[in-house]
Formats: structure tokens, C-alpha cells, sequence
């Protein structure tokens, strides 16, 4: 998979510092689990949380910290623990955890308008992230961003005024920026999408529809 | 069919160099980095001599022997070795992350539990055991403070190899050595933000917040000391 629009270090950082909300984390996690390039840069961010750990002032444990930590061990499972496999899916792991039982096919997607379909995925309400799907050709219309948009392509492809994103790339819009996404002819287009606050339709139409679809 | 290309077990050897492959930053314009050697390069020149074992390796060296005993015999000295060393630096950890000195005591006992019963899936050529006891400690610190799941990757494989390469061990080592002797060197104000992003649970606009300083003023110091770490990573 040939992928050429990446996170960015302030991304991946404060993905690894654990300070993204959760619906982020998730287009991060699923990014990196199609981008091998973006996971070595995260296993060095890691490492300087390591590093920032290992340097920093240590806080004295209690006398019997140990111990309890011993007692711990042995109320704890007896076996070595496994790592759950999800069974193979045709999404990354970390987006097949949010699925409904049956994944991509079992998804109620809902209209937005213009043929445009979404379905808002489970997560902490500091964020929200969504699937987004566009009908090959369609263009979702020129939205301002008042927060972040992360927007990941799964499937298909589509274009804005400056570049063209496929499969794995990952679009980073702040509140500067106004842009008309179109989906390449072809296959529809899926994707995930992030944001901390509500997208902001130019159109006077989709900005009375705004409070009802729930973009 | 949806997402044929997706193969969630990528082809390619497991990727794990240390801010070597950075790719082309779409934001900072950032170069990509390039080490003058490649790891095995690096780790032939260490055993011939050019780079001598530094107190760094040795004691790495012994950290990950720590780990390979839990797992083969379940060895509570080697525990408390471990125990003894990180323990403590995990719980400051948790206590500038924001929890009490008793809810940290708490969650660095559970922390080494976790690692005693995941001491098996530990892989050295994949990170030190400082960073790896970090992703647990933050793991923890995520579901305990702000109750929040966080999606992780999916795993390259089925857990480490039974016998890692160890001149792919030896270079993450040095990688690590290295990286830890550049932070050290940060100069204090890009040092500070940086520790602030990873202790202080806070986001960039929180530490303007909290510093005064502008957001631009805070992004454009993470971004130096960055790409100071990058510099000394060639």
C-alpha cells in the first residue's frame, strides 16, 4: 500500500504521551496498523517517554509495595496472559473493536445528505469519530473546520484542491481550512473521520441540516 | 471487496529503528533522517570494538535478562531487581500525571504485575525495557485517570520471536543509549515542554495555559527540540 500523507510528529507525540482523546487515538491506531512507517516513528516516540521516564525524579514505594505487588501477582491469572487475536477482518484491528458484531457489513449507515453516508462510531464525547461513505464522484461540500479533522481513507479515494488521498492516507484539516473533498470515480469512498468539534457547512442548506444528522 | 489491499500482517521486517526512518513531515518540512550505518553495521562495529559497551548497555543488558527470567522461570529475584528500579519511576510518574501518592502506589503495583504476567510478549528488538514498562504505566494511567479506552495498534505478529536477533537487540540498545544522552542535552526550556507533554497530561493549549507562553511559541519549541533530537540520531 503505498501511502503518502502521514500523521504529523505533534500527532504521533501526544498519541504516545496518552493525552488524545479516544476518538483520535482511533484514526491514529488504525493509521499506523496500515503504515509501517508511521509505527517506527511511534516506537520512537515511545521511546522518549521511556527515556523521559527513566531520567525523571523516582517517587520512594511503600515498605511493603513489594510485597502486595507479589500478592497481586499470585490472586492474578495463573497462566501467562495472551494477547487477544481479533479473527481476520477486513478493517484493522483497533477499527474492527468498534464495529458492530458482523463489522462493515452490519453497519447502519445513516443519509447525511447527497447521497453522502456516515455512521458516528461509540466513543468518549471529547471527540467524535465517524465512517464516512461518498459515492464515487460525489463531493462533500466546502466545510470549514471550527476544531481538528482527522480524516482517514479505507477504501477509494477522493481529492480536495491540493492534493489527492487513497487508501491509508490521512488528512489533517485545522480550522483554517476550507476544502471541497471530491471521491474519485470508481468505488465509493470510506472513510474515518475524526473531530473535536462539529464540522461547519458553507451551504445554507446542509447548515440547517447540521443539528438534525449530527455532523 | 472492501479494503483488499489490507493486509493486517504487513510483509515487511518488523519496523522498529529509533527516529532513523522519519519520513518527509508534511508540517515542519522536517528532513528524513538517515544513520550513517544500517542497525547490523552499527551492532558489528560495537562487537569489534570501535563502539565499546557503555554502563548504559550493560545495565539494558541486564534489565532484559530480568525479563527473560520471570518469563522462563517465573524468578522473584530477578522481579526485584526490576522492582527496586522501576518501581519508583513509575510512581513518579503517575503522581505528576496527576494521581495521589496512594492511587499511584496502587496502580505501580498493578503496573508491575502486569508486567510480571506479560513478561512473555516483551521483545527486544522492539523497544527497551524502560519504554516498555512506560506503555504499560501510560496504558494504565489512560484507563485509571480519565477512564477512556485507547485504541492500539494491531500487532505486527504473534508476540516477539522466541530467539530475538541479537545485533537487531544490540542497535535498539544503542538507538536508546543515544536517544536518552540527546534529551539529557535538550537545552531546559524545549526540554521542559517536552517532559510537560508526557508527564502533565496536558495538551498543548493547556500548557500555554499554564506557562503563559503562546501556542505557536510552545509548538515551534517541541518542534526544535525535535528536530535537535533527529541531529544527534545521524
Amino acid at each position: 500500500m503505498q501511502i503518502n500523507h502521514h500523521l504529523s510528529d505533534e500527532l504521533l507525540m501526544a498519541y504516545s504521551a496518552g493525552i488524545l482523546p479516544e476518538a483520535f487515538s482511533l484514526v491514529v491506531a488504525t493509521h499506523i496498523s496500515m503504515c509501517d512507517e508511521c509505527r517506527a516513528r511511534l516506537a520512537s516516540f515511545d521511546a522518549i517517554g521511556g527515556a523521559m521516564m527513566d531520567q525523571a525524579a523516582g517517587a520512594d514505594v511503600s515498605d511493603d509495595s513489594f510485597a502486595s505487588t507479589l500478592k497481586l501477582i499470585s490472586d492474578g491469572p495463573k497462566d501467562a496472559i495472551l494477547t487477544e487475536r481479533v479473527p481476520a477482518s477486513k478493517v484493522p484491528a483497533p477499527l474492527h473493536q468498534y464495529l458492530p458484531e458482523g463489522g462493515l457489513d452490519a453497519i447502519r449507515w445513516r443519509s447525511v445528505g447527497m447521497g453522502v453516508k456516515q455512521a458516528i462510531l461509540p466513543t468518549s464525547k471529547d471527540a467524535s469519530v465517524r465512517l464516512l461513505k461518498i459515492p464515487a464522484g460525489v463531493a462533500v461540500p466546502d466545510h470549514g473546520h471550527r476544531g481538528t479533522e482527522l480524516t482517514l481513507v479505507l477504501q477509494g479515494a477522493f481529492r480536495d484542491d491540493h492534493d489527492r488521498f487513497g487508501p491509508g492516507d490521512l488528512e489533517i484539516a485545522d480550522e483554517d481550512m476550507h476544502h471541497t473533498p471530491v471521491a474519485e470515480d470508481g468505488e465509493d469512498c470510506i472513510c474515518l473521520a475524526a473531530t473535536d468539534a462539529p464540522l461547519r457547512f458553507n451551504g445554507l442548506l446542509p447548515r440547517i441540516a447540521q443539528p438534525f444528522v449530527g455532523i | 471487496m472492501f479494503l483488499e489491499n489490507f493486509d493486517p500482517i504487513p510483509p515487511s521486517p518488523r519496523n522498529h529503528r529509533m527516529l532513523t526512518e522519519q519520513v518527509q513531515s508534511q508540517e515542519t518540512g522536517a528532513q528524513p533522517l538517515a544513520l550513517p550505518y544500517t542497525k547490523g553495521e552499527r551492532a558489528t562495529a560495537r562487537r569489534n570494538g570501535k563502539r565499546p559497551m557503555t554502563s548504559a548497555d550493560v545495565k539494558e543488558d541486564k534489565w532484559i535478562d530480568c525479563v527473560v527470567q520471570i518469563h522462563a522461570q517465573r524468578d522473584q529475584t530477578a522481579f526485584r531487581a526490576l522492582f527496586d528500579h522501576f518501581a519508583p519511576k513509575v510512581k513518579g510518574f503517575l503522581m505528576r500525571s496527576g494521581m495521589t501518592a496512594s492511587l499511584a502506589e496502587e496502580c505501580t503495583q498493578d503496573v508491575m504485575a502486569t508486567l510480571w504476567h506479560k513478561a512473555h510478549l516483551f521483545d527486544p528488538t522492539r523497544a527497551s525495557v524502560g519504554t516498555w514498562i512506560f506503555t504499560i504505566a501510560r496504558n494504565r494511567q489512560i484507563d485509571i485517570l480519565r477512564k477512556q479506552r485507547r485504541p492500539e495498534p494491531e500487532d505486527l505478529e504473534w508476540g516477539p520471536s522466541a530467539e530475538p536477533d541479537q545485533e537487531e537487540v544490540m542497535a535498539l540498545q544503542q538507538d536508546s543509549a543515544r536517544l536518552s544522552a540527546a534529551l539529557a542535552e535538550l537545552p531546559e526550556k524545549q526540554r521542559d515542554l517536552i517532559e510537560r507533554a508526557y508527564f502533565g497530561e496536558l495538551s498543548h493549549s493547556e500548557i500555554a495555559d499554564a506557562t503563559g507562553l503562546p501556542l505557536g511559541t510552545i509548538k515551534s519549541r517541541i518542534r526544535l527540540a525535535l528536530e535537535r533530537l533527529r541531529h544527534s540520531m545521524r
